[in-house]
């Protein structure tokens, strides 16, 4: 029991499940506002967004803090963010189009925001569905060329709410500039200006540089 | 995931809007009367939630149920007041709706500054209650208090050069927090055409619930134009102008692919981004299709007879 609570997964799970947990009490306590579907919706969509961004943010951190042993909570949070990712596509299917396949179909096509919503998800399934160990033994080094879908993946759940909102364009470009910084980090000069600020940190507090892997 | 439907909540489960009503006045009231007591003045009967007096009763009802009270006044788009939902309802305590001045003026041989008070003695008040679509694709059922616009019109006597009236909001970086951001080209203005302006279901609000006109709703007076997405319908006005040419309006210049001048609720023209053909009405489950001109055609049509509706959407 005790290495059970001391393992830091237990914490990260619980910690991504408050966000559904929330919904679920506001739900129960009438606290989602005039429009409970709309706020749903969005709720998902944005904890979706994040979960991509913080998935997005284990190799960064690895690098900056050499650190390497983080890449162990990355699978769990790739999959918590597939998981609001399907709660936000359930959301839409059911409480938005109530399963009227006609009415998605022409919804996917016509509309941007949906086509590229749309294609994000999809592209997420193959990711969630090789996340095993064995399929990543299985797949070998095919497993990591498919997995870099995901920066594709980001940026069109960031296009996704750039083109759906009216007008204040604020929310989604501050989503849009957090994935342009992961995205530049993982550029050489991005791992560069990493490893440095973590050489330097470690000659400050008396230990030998250890340069982090790329690993994705 | 619990999805309350609207069919599984009793009456009896819903707080009635006048017992909400009374709390939320009970509560505004015990601040009033604290800053009262702070600063020597009475309460004001002119203020968001007092009741109007001597309110008739009109021809416009609906079958449709009212949205309730509190739906109506925290889920707004005031973007003045900030552009989430619920920032109108949370900021627009700092309008200040008194002393407050409506220009008429232009194209008219009246043209006249009016007090607010005066303004509001212009016509008798009458209670209407109009469906309300929202651009977004959601909708509301609102019992308005107000009387025709074509009202003020009439003794503003328009010349033969007013074609279209502009309105023009209040446009304050003080009172309003939200105008400090360039969401919009502020101030915020709309516009129509004369006829349409002069169509009796054209309502210049003042009041909601029988009650004056909460900030976050448009205070101290406002228009409705129930067979227009609810943009149209301009807020918190400081001035009416006759022109001549069709205005700009505030989102005509933000987006014009997006937003014309006309904007007449209409199921069949999609906004260029998502479908207009249904609604999601506020407290229902179910989407419900989109009426053309939001159910008001039988009075409204005529005024388009012969246009391309797709063209000047």
């Amino acid at each position: 029991m005790g290495a059970v609570l001391r393992n830091p997964k237990l914490w990260i799970a619980l910690l991504c499940l408050l966000p559904l947990g929330r919904l679920i009490a506001l739900g129960l306590g009438g606290g989602l506002g005039a429009n409970p579907i709309e706020f749903i919706t969005r709720s998902t969509g944005t904890w979706t967004l994040v979960g991509l961004m913080v998935t997005l943010s284990v190799t960064p951190l690895r690098r900056l803090t050499g650190r390497s042993d983080l890449i162990r909570y990355r699978r769990m949070l790739g999959l918590f963010t597939f998981f609001y990712a399907s709660l936000h596509f359930v959301t839409y299917i059911w409480l938005d189009q109530f399963f009227d396949p006609a009415a998605i179909a022409r919804d996917i096509v016509k509309r941007p925001f949906i086509t590229v919503g749309f294609s994000a998800f999809v592209l997420l399934v193959p990711l969630a569905a090789t996340s095993t160990h064995a399929m990543m033994r299985r797949l070998g080094r095919r497993w990591q060329h498919l997995h870099r879908l995901i920066y594709a993946i980001a940026l069109l759940g960031v296009i996704h709410y750039l083109w759906l909102v009216k007008k204040d364009l604020t929310e989604p470009l501050l989503y849009g500039g957090v994935l342009a910084l992961l995205l530049a980090l993982r550029l050489p000069w991005g791992v560069a200006v990493l490893n440095a600020v973590s050489a330097r940190r470690r000659q400050a507090a008396g230990r030998k540089p250890d340069v982090a892997k790329p690993a994705g | 995931m619990l999805i309350r439907l609207p069919n599984d909540i009793a009456p009896s489960e819903i707080t009635p809007p006048e017992i909400y009503r009374d709390r939320r006045r009970f509560m505004q009231g015990m601040g009033a009367l604290a800053a009262g007591a702070a600063f020597g003045i009475a309460p004001d009967a002119r203020a968001a939630g007092a009741k109007l007096a001597g309110v008739r009763d009109s021809a416009y009802t609906l079958a449709e149920a009212s949205t309730p009270y509190k739906d109506v006044t925290t889920y707004n788009n005031y973007y003045e007041f900030g552009t989430g939902k619920s920032d109108p309802a949370r900021q627009a305590g700092s309008l200040k709706t008194r002393p407050w001045t409506v220009a008429v003026e232009g194209e008219v041989r009246r043209p006249q500054t009016w007090d607010i008070d005066a303004l509001l003695k212009l016509a008798p008040l009458e209670e209407r209650v109009y469906r309300m679509r929202c651009v977004e694709g959601w909708s509301m059922v609102i019992p308005w208090v107000g009387f025709s616009l074509s009202e003020l019109i009439r003794r503003a006597e328009p010349t033969g050069n007013a074609k279209y009236v502009e309105f023009v909001t209040l446009n304050d970086p003080r009172q309003m927090p939200g105008v400090r951001s360039r969401v919009l080209d502020w101030p915020y203005t709309e516009g129509l055409r004369l006829d349409e302006a002069m169509q009796p279901l054209t309502l210049l609000a003042v009041g909601l619930y029988g009650e004056v006109l909460p900030n976050q709703n448009g205070a101290p007076i406002r228009l409705v134009v129930p067979w227009k997405y609810g943009f149209k319908s301009a807020k918190s006005i400081v001035k009416i102008r006759f022109v001549e040419k069709p205005p700009i309006t505030a989102w005509m210049a933000a987006a014009p692919a997006e937003y014309g001048f006309y904007s007449n609720v209409n199921p069949q023209v999609d906004h260029p981004r998502w479908s207009q053909a249904r609604e999601r009405r506020i407290g229902e489950f179910r989407k419900r299709d989109t009426l053309m001109f939001n159910g008001y055609g039988a009075q409204v049509a005529s005024l388009y007879r012969g246009m391309d509706l797709k063209k000047f959407f």
